[in-house]
């Protein structure tokens, strides 16, 4: 056993100190394996940071409630009337006077431009009250103040301002009649909101000519485990027609189409490239076994065993197909890690959020150069392995 | 044996070295054959026929608000716009979510006039629509789907709308007419009906209309007539941004992010591997073969001649790859397009696709080739034959 332990060893040095004789086709592999993880984790880094920021948006104790059907807040109307039933339903919380905390809310699209190509994008444009933004832990104002009550005026999401113009703290901005102050900048670090312009529900209502219709309400509720009674309780009244998700879920769902997409076009085109890498390794290592012959064929006549040219192969290709990982995994996340960018949601509105190139993505890469590596090893190995020991040599 | 004979004699020297190289070229143009033509079927459906003669007038806001109905008869009164039709978005679908529809509310007359390309209809087909107040016409691709027949009564629920007939988000159509494209390539996955039976029936957003579309005496004149009409309506409730169709739709496409970018980054990351690895596999292939060229050099053949011979083998490796490459692209498509997916639109390779293709086929083979090749042309007899 030890042995055989000492043979694979020298025979795995002889493979390694020959790499230089083939530098240029070794490094052809690294760098093909390299090039098919990199565009492999680009996608499944934007498809990790996607769903980050939609599920880290929502909190369980928080319930959203959207017009039965609406599936999405842009499609959804709900009236005064209705909220004022939905104050007195089981499972709300209330503050410290004993009123309920609920907060309705108006979402509304409005165009941006997109700051690297200047083209019109959906931004989302939030009717709110203060109650609402109390509604949402993570938000703080960053620069400026907060919108005052009644007044036309717009806190902007970090996020948004990072990747659309027209809406830098101090400008103004006109919607239809009316005419918007943008007076305050706000932060929720990793969530959707960041993404969002909000302004006073009432003055929306007015300026857009929504009467005194909403379209989604924002339920806090005594505890998670309230969901399920809240929800019993809305099904129960003939007259709410409308849908409970906790808001955690909610955008839970949303992620998840948008998120599979960019992973079904990316594992393709990832395996095909690795299927490209797969062909340049197996040349080198064709190349590798066939240089080597005569040493391959001397060590077999002094004794080495067949299975220590097998594993000196391998562990060749699996080398390269690693250091390519390597390479592919450190250039992926020095360029992607953390850029910004946005696209369309669910709610048919610009979502911005970072790429993040995380343990789980790292994995996939890595996954995918072990496969080309014990591939491009495999049938390379079996050939030295059965090289016949005076064959090599006479050659 | 002529010079064709001596290439392929040594491509197929080592059969599996070479099957692997085409393999890698095959693949590289796979990827850029199923991408451009993703991305030309995308940008081809978003853009529909010739629209950039057509203008697009929607809210200045942004698409999703309604504009008032009145605003059509303003206007048609603009000096050069010679017809105008509308559409209003109705977020339906067939029974299930899932089972999503692009639907609209239009005014039938106008609206098959205007559309007459991308609306192909029996003309009886097409007067029973505009005579039926609850008829639909519907593209072949949705009837095919869901197996509807002319004559059919279809329930369609809205998203977003609630009727308050039924009081619940179901409307009742009568299928008047099935149309297709004016060829077979074009896609037909929209549903259209009556602007005025949605008008009565709906809840909110009564009297309005989501988007217009304008044709002008002259497309070149477009420019000003749509200015015209934006003044027209300046500081107004509703303002308008009225532009060209074709500009509308890339501006609504590129909302997805820029798709166009990554399909350039992604085929060029995957060219730049492959031409790594055919490149030095070629280099360490000819220099396996000093010696041979040492003797065809002391044979008589002359230096461009083995400079040729090089050449010619790693051309055609690279046309090899590229040929199955694009091969499987064209079977690809036609099975996806048999399949009558739907969502987008049927593919092909655009001449201009081919094109490229060819170009860097033959471009990929010189530039791999060349390095080997200026090594052969430059071999000195005495040195090739003394090297072991």
């Amino acid at each position: 056993m030890g042995s055989m332990l000492r043979q694979c060893a020298t025979v795995i040095g002889l493979n390694v100190s020959s790499i230089p004789q083939r530098l240029l086709m070794s490094l052809a592999t690294i760098l093909s394996v390299a090039v098919a993880v990199g565009v492999l984790l680009g996608f499944l880094a934007l498809a990790a940071g996607f769903r980050q920021t939609l599920s880290g948006s929502g909190s369980q104790d928080v319930a959203v409630v959207l017009r039965g059907g609406a599936s999405s807040e842009i499609n959804s109307v709900v009236g005064r009337d209705q909220v004022r039933l939905l104050e007195v339903l089981p499972g709300v919380a209330k503050d410290a006077e004993g009123k309920p905390i609920i907060s309705s809310e108006l979402y509304i699209v409005v165009d941006g431009k997109r700051r690297s190509t200047g083209v019109k994008a959906n931004m989302p444009m939030r009717g709110i009250a203060l109650s609402g933004v109390a509604l949402r832990a993570p938000a703080r104002i960053a620069e400026g103040r907060m919108f005052s009550p009644g007044s036309n005026e717009i806190v902007v999401g970090r996020g948004l301002i990072r990747e659309f113009a027209g809406f830098d703290l101090g400008n103004e901005v006109r919607f239809g009649t009316g005419t918007w102050k943008i007076v305050g900048v706000f932060e929720a670090p990793g969530t959707v909101f960041e993404s969002e312009l909000w302004a006073d529900a009432a003055v929306v209502q007015s300026l857009f000519n929504r009467g005194t219709s909403f379209q989604t309400v924002r339920v806090k509720l005594t505890g998670p485990d309230q969901l399920e009674a809240f929800k019993a309780a809305v099904a129960a009244d003939p007259q709410l027609n409308l849908e409970v998700k906790s808001e955690k879920a909610f955008y839970a769902d949303q992620a998840g189409g948008t998120a599979q997409l960019v992973e079904m076009v990316g594992m393709p085109l990832g395996i095909l490239m690795a299927i490209g890498a797969l062909a340049g390794a197996l040349n080198t290592m064709f190349a590798s076994v066939s240089n080597r012959a005569a040493e391959i064929s001397t060590l077999r006549i002094i004794g080495f065993s067949g299975f220590a040219a097998f594993v000196g192969t391998m562990v060749e290709a699996l080398a390269l197909a690693l250091i390519g990982a390597a390479v592919g995994i450190v250039a992926c996340y020095l360029m992607f890690n953390g850029l910004t960018t946005s696209t369309l949601g669910q709610g048919f509105t610009q979502v911005v959020f970072q790429l993040k190139v995380t343990p789980e993505v790292i994995q996939q890469g890595v996954i995918i150069a072990l496969a080309v590596g014990i591939i491009g090893g495999l049938f390379p190995a079996i050939r030295a392995a059965r090289m016949k020991p005076l064959l090599g040599v006479t050659q | 044996m002529n010079d064709l004979d001596l290439v392929s004699k040594n491509l197929w020297r080592k059969p599996f070295r070479t099957t692997l190289l085409i393999i890698s070229v095959t693949i590289a143009f796979l990827l850029f054959g199923l991408l451009n033509g993703f991305l030309d079927s995308i940008n081809r459906s978003s853009e529909g026929n010739g629209a950039a003669e057509r203008l697009v007038t929607l809210s200045k806001v942004n698409f999703t608000q309604p504009l008032p109905i009145s605003y059509i008869d303003r206007i048609k009164a603009v000096e050069g716009v010679t017809d105008v039709t509308h559409a209003s978005w109705f977020g339906g679908y067939f029974q299930e979510t899932r089972n999503f529809i692009f639907s609209f509310a239009v005014d039938p007359e106008s609206y098959v006039r205007i559309y007459n390309r991308d609306i192909v209809l029996p003309a009886e087909q097409s007067a029973a629509f505009v005579a039926d107040r609850t008829g639909l016409i519907v593209g072949k691709d949705v009837a095919d789907r869901y197996g509807w027949k002319v004559g059919d009564s279809i329930p369609l629920k809205s998203n977003i709308f609630t009727n308050k007939v039924s009081g619940d988000n179901t409307w009742q159509f009568t299928l008047s007419g099935i149309y297709t494209g004016s060829s077979p390539a074009d896609t037909s996955s929209g549903v259209f009906f009556h602007w005025e039976y949605f008008n009565e029936t709906k809840t909110f957003g009564i009297d309005t209309f989501g988007n217009a579309t304008i044709l002008t005496v002259d497309p070149a004149r477009n420019g000003q007539i749509a200015e015209a009409i934006d003044a027209m309506f300046a500081n107004s409730r509703a303002e308008t941004a009225t532009q060209d169709e074709a500009a509308f739709n890339r501006s609504f496409l590129q909302q997805q992010g820029d798709i166009a970018f990554i399909i350039r980054a992604v085929s060029l990351a995957a060219f730049f591997a492959i031409l790594m690895i055919v490149g030095t596999t070629q280099i360490m292939a000819i220099r396996e073969r000093t010696k041979e060229i040492g003797v065809l050099k002391t044979l008589g053949f002359s230096s461009p001649r083995v400079l040729g011979q090089v050449l010619g083998e790693s051309l055609l490796v690279s046309l090899l790859g590229a040929a199955i490459g694009i091969g499987l692209v064209a079977l690809i498509f036609m099975l996806v397009n048999g399949m009558k997916l739907g969502f987008f639109g049927v593919l092909s390779l655009s001449p201009e696709v081919l094109g490229i293709s060819a170009a860097i086929a033959v471009g990929l083979g010189l530039v791999t080739g060349l390095v080997p090749a200026l090594n052969a042309l430059n071999l000195r007899i005495v040195d090739a034959l003394g090297r072991k």
